[in-house]
């Protein structure tokens, strides 16, 4: 039987090829066929799961909810040290300096994350600003909510941190942060459904194992990260508790 | 400069004197608590920590009401409570915190039940910045609500 593994459709395309060589080698460490199938969009990935088409997958953590909750998947590990925090960014020589100088009906660019999105939407509120009153405009990648701040075409944009942290010098050096989250406890983690449920703790044991072994840390190197750390059922479940006081 | 007694839960007080200082809200951070079902801090965060004034070690362990500040109505937390306990729903207000030395701090909060397999093993406290319109609004009911609780 073959399994498939997807991956959140908001990874950096930097780490494209790092996710092949990792799906070779948890093949091999695991005796199982796995085939990696990735997504450009959060709506078409979401519609597999739910046809129970998914197998295992490295997963935003606003996904996670469904995954847990509905579809009996187990959280098994997730970055070390690398939580999902967001950051607002205003065009360098914008007069805004805080999120308090943002006004009713400005227009606020995003791509297509959820989590960053729903925490950017937080960090507005000090502000009194919600969907109902500014504009959005919704972007495919970062770079162009950059470029959004850059033409002046929206007053603020929101980023994952890592993402903007990876942009180029010479972007970065066009915009200004003005505020970052720092929620700490909000991650991506890599789920195994139930179809290998009876794999999830070998799963879990080669992952945490994984940077101890110089191959292993070369591929989470191409994945942005140096190692995975244990993710307990408890910890999900707070996370998703979390989430959920976020979301509305 | 006022000086206040506090009653605690377990019946023990102390005397506090309050300073009308406001302590900003933490940018970007979230404090976050958890506590059993009775209301006893069990986990909490370093904003939590911060932002309270005192140790960590003086926190876990204690009844939530530590934090309690005197101009808050006691109304305002039944609501939470019967929200929570009795009908397993989340809450969310506004509310105004003590710090250890007598200073305050405002926040946004949602209280959600904790449930694990089916059962509430206890509640989240997950705090955000409130913007300063929503604090000037809910000084006045909070002020409102205090004065007829004291008439009553
Ligand atoms: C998860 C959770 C968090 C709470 N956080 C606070 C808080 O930050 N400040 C506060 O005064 N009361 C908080 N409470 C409510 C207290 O338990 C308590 O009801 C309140 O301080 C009023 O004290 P009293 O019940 O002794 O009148 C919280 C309760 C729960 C369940």
């Amino acid at each position: 039987m073959t399994y498939t593994m997807t991956v959140s459709p908001d990874f950096s395309p930097d780490y494209i090829a790092g996710w092949y060589i990792f799906n070779t080698w948890l093949q091999k460490k695991t005796g199982e066929g796995i085939h990696l199938k990735l997504y450009d969009s959060f709506d078409v990935q979401r519609k597999d799961i739910i046809d129970d088409k998914i197998d295992l997958i490295f997963a935003n953590p606003y996904e996670a909810a469904m995954l847990i909750r509905e579809k009996g998947f187990l959280a098994i590990a997730a970055p070390a040290d690398k939580p999902d925090e967001a950051v607002i960014c205003v065009k360098d020589d914008s007069d805004i300096q805080t999120v308090e100088d943002l006004k009713e009906n400005c227009t606020i660019a995003m791509a297509d994350d959820p989590q960053v999105n729903s925490v950017g939407m937080i960090m507005l509120e000090p502000a009194d600003l919600n969907a109902k009153n500014i504009s959005i405009e919704k972007q495919k990648n970062y770079v162009l909510v950059a470029k959004n701040l850059i033409n002046e075409t929206a007053e603020a944009g929101f980023f994952l941190l890592d993402a903007y942290d990876n942009m180029s010098k010479f972007v970065k050096s066009q915009i200004r942060p003005i505020i970052t989250s720092e929620i700490s406890v909000i991650r991506h983690i890599f789920l195994v459904g139930p179809k290998l449920s009876n794999k999830a703790e070998d799963i879990r044991a080669l992952l945490n194992d994984m940077h101890n072994e110089d191959k292993g840390l070369k591929i989470l190197q191409s994945l942005g990260f140096e190692a995975w750390e244990n993710q307990t059922q408890e910890d999900s479940e707070f996370m998703l508790d979390l989430i959920d006081t976020l979301s509305d | 400069m006022t000086k206040v007694q506090i009653n605690y839960y377990d019946g023990s007080q102390s005397e506090k004197t309050l300073t009308d200082e406001e302590i900003p809200f933490p940018e970007g951070k979230l404090i976050v608590s958890r506590t059993d079902t009775d209301g006893i801090i069990t986990h909490c965060n370093q904003a939590f920590v911060d932002m309270s004034g005192f140790e960590k070690d003086e926190l876990i362990g204690q009844p939530h009401c530590v934090l309690r500040h005197p101009d808050m109505p006691s109304a305002a937390f039944k609501d939470l409570w019967d929200t929570v306990k009795d009908q397993g729903k989340k809450w969310r207000g506004y509310v105004k915190n003590l710090r250890k030395d007598g200073s305050f701090y405002w926040v946004y909060a949602v209280v959600v039940p904790n449930v694990r397999d089916g059962k509430t093993v206890g509640f989240a406290s997950i705090r955000r910045k409130p913007s300063r319109t929503k604090i000037n609004e809910l000084t006045e009911t909070y002020k409102a609500m205090l004065a007829e609780e004291k008439k009553a």
